[in-house]
């Protein structure tokens, strides 16, 4: 129903209506996903350091492995190489456009093939600043939206949207998204809880750009204003189109996955 | 030789050939583990065993694959030292195995680790392993199984067959060990309904899918129960004394459904098997739920709410059937209470705290079990376990264990 509405809202403009900020805000984010569309598959490897408000610092090594699904979320596997207790640990994600993700943890010592429970997407990854939903594939309709403003970051332009979860287990009540006016991908975020003060600012950095269309971004650095904790989050070793498809994203590969 | 034989011989052959294995990696741990005990063994004054235990153990693994990850290789042998333990100074191989994958199969050959199963206080589906039960009473740690595991992957779910050619026999405390029964376990003098002792070959199949919110498997196994019935050993003077326990290992047939249903913050949980084989046909049952409430007190903590009840027909108090051999089970009708606190901070701390209630009124099973991580490579657990608040007259599983409150700490170095 939502979607016949927006689509609705979506034609209101040729008849001669102005766009309202929500329409705005929505149009961004269908192209945002619309540009992101059509990759197929990735792999990536991925270093997390987390710091205290002391400058401690401790260190997670995962692989990921990423694969489209034709009208629904991503299915992700995640592997954990560092800490080495937790090595051989591996993580299956079904997200969905709407309604919870299914997840599934593989712990390696019993063997053991374990459902999380749903409910966890507002929890720390890994200990870390980064929540499970900061980290999980970004559809559409787990949003509304309102464009606020354009501006810049370091002289690129860009749009200034906000964003509100339509999931009410989200640890957030808004979002603030600055998105690259030409590129349309997202340079910065503001996080806002549940009391709505801000909670944490998320920088994308280090953007490379595959197969000619898909824009990554190499560092991704959370930083929480309440605890003064921070997690740099690293990518490398990018590859697209690589030879994988549901069977490297089921139980079976789950309970094998090194 | 028949068709289908020459077929895997010469998938082995084309596929194991180590100059394409690319270089393999190692991983695993070293441990040490202090073992103390609050009261004195409930055996008395001539027992042999101690109040403290210190033991050293590792597990590392050797893994490679090859063929773009459609072959692989692990090794991952386990070694324990104990200080006065002879039965828990043991080597065992967890894994040894050859995995070969295609598009709608796999097949594993070799020595492995299985588990099935949803609930968290009784493992009751979870049969292809024979229990490491020197290793920790909660019987969790598993003996690496000889096996051929095919799995067949279909739209309407998985199905594995398991071929297990060999028996492993369960490890128990020897006189010096604790907790163990009040008699010692003689496992050289096991006893096998089998001619052919533990070079049986059994059987076992599983499906298993997933179907939205559902996770449901089915299972039959064929073969020589992991879990074996008791006969008392006589000797001493005119040989009528009491002197130990033997192992009976009978063939059984045992039917198992596990089902586990996600909503939103429920995990709901059943595990049901029926076994014959080992005297009269039973049923034992293990469910309930795990809820998890994300984030309590506005802080970063998770707290997992486990209640899980627990069932079994051959009650828990051993009866000398006809043919001689006892059988029971200390979990007949229990309630499980746990909590599952983790702090989700940079060391991983967790605290795990359970508690098994005899609703027939015969005491409880404690347990509480702690752990967190120092620096990228250092682990730290503590437990503590034991039985308590046994009435007088008790005469269940639980009694040789009943003066065996322990605590137990372990120190693990993973690389």
């Amino acid at each position: 129903m939502r979607m016949l509405i927006t689509g609705l809202l979506a034609l209101l403009p040729l008849l001669g209506h102005a766009e309202t900020a929500e329409e705005k805000g929505f149009a961004i984010a269908v192209e945002v996903d619309a540009r992101d569309t059509g990759y197929i598959n990735s792999t990536a490897e991925m270093k997390m350091t987390l710091t205290n408000r002391q400058g401690q610092s401790s260190i997670r090594e995962m692989r990921s492995k990423t694969l489209e699904v034709d009208g629904d979320g991503d299915k992700s596997l995640m592997i954990f190489d560092r800490p080495r207790d937790v090595k051989g640990t591996a993580m299956l994600t079904f997200t969905h456009k709407e309604g919870a993700d299914d997840q599934w943890l593989f712990l390696p010592a019993l063997k053991r093939v374990k459902r999380i429970a749903s409910n966890n997407k507002s929890g720390p990854f890994m200990g870390s600043e980064f929540a499970y939903e900061d980290l999980s594939s970004q559809e559409v309709e787990k949003y509304t939206y309102q464009y606020l403003r354009d501006d810049s970051i370091n002289n690129v332009p860009v749009f200034v949207i906000e964003r509100y979860p339509t999931d009410k287990k989200s640890g957030y009540t808004r979002q603030i998204v600055w998105t690259h006016q030409t590129e349309y991908r997202a340079e910065k975020i503001e996080y806002f809880d549940r009391k709505n003060s801000a909670l944490k600012t998320l920088i994308f950095s280090d953007y490379k750009q595959y197969l000619d269309q898909y824009w990554r971004a190499h560092t991704m650095s959370m930083t929480n204003h309440l605890t003064g904790k921070s997690t740099v989050l690293e990518f490398s070793d990018y590859k697209f189109r690589e030879d994988l498809n549901d069977r490297d994203f089921d139980k079976s590969s789950l309970k094998r996955a090194k | 030789m028949k068709k289908s034989a020459r077929l895997v011989c010469f998938a082995l052959a084309s596929s194991v050939s180590p100059l394409q294995a690319g270089a393999g990696e190692l991983s695993g741990y070293v441990a040490v583990e202090a073992l103390g005990f609050v009261e004195s063994p409930a055996a008395g004054a001539t027992s042999m065993q101690h109040d403290g235990y210190v033991s050293l153990s590792a597990e590392p693994e050797y893994y490679t694959d090859w063929n773009n990850g459609d072959n692989s290789l692990t090794f991952s042998p386990f070694v324990r030292i104990d200080g006065h333990d002879s039965e828990r100074t043991h080597f065992d191989i967890r894994e040894l195995s050859w995995t070969q994958v295609a598009d709608d199969w796999e097949m594993r050959a070799g020595i492995a680790k299985v588990f099935w199963g949803v609930t968290e206080a009784a493992h009751l589906v979870d049969i292809i392993n024979q229990t490491d039960l020197v290793e920790n009473g909660d019987g969790e740690d598993k003996l690496g199984q000889p096996m051929v595991d095919l799995t067949l992957i279909r739209d309407w779910g998985i199905v594995d067959v398991f071929i297990l050619p060999g028996f492993r026999e369960r490890t128990f405390a020897g006189d010096e060990g604790r907790p163990r029964s009040l008699l010692t376990v003689d496992t050289d003098a096991a006893e096998y309904e089998s001619a052919a002792e533990d070079k049986r070959v059994d059987f076992a199949i599983r499906w298993a899918h997933s179907v939205g919110d559902w996770d449901i498997g089915i299972a039959h196994f064929s073969g020589t129960s992991r879990e074996p019935r008791f006969r008392t050993q006589l000797g001493g003077p005119g040989g009528m004394t009491p002197v130990g326990l033997v192992p009976v290992y009978e063939i059984i047939d045992q039917t198992s459904i596990d089902v586990q249903a996600s909503m939103g913050g429920w995990l709901w949980k059943l595990e049901v098997v029926s076994r014959s084989g080992q005297g009269e046909r039973f049923t034992a049952a293990a469910g309930g739920f795990e809820y998890s409430l994300v984030g309590i007190f506005e802080s970063n903590t998770d707290l997992g709410l486990i209640a899980e009840y627990l069932f079994d027909d051959r009650g828990d108090t051993p009866r000398a059937l006809q043919d001689g051999l006892s059988s029971a089970s200390a979990f007949q009708d229990d309630l499980v209470i746990g909590s599952r606190w983790a702090f989700n901070d940079i060391d991983s701390s967790e605290i795990l705290a359970s508690v098994i209630i005899d609703l027939e009124g015969n005491g409880y099973n404690y347990s509480v079990e702690a752990s967190r991580r120092f620096g990228d490579n250092w682990k730290l657990s503590m437990e503590a376990r034991g039985v308590a608040d046994l009435p007088d007259d008790y005469n269940g599983v639980l009694l040789s264990v009943k003066d065996d409150n322990r605590l137990r700490a372990e120190l693990a170095y993973y690389y």
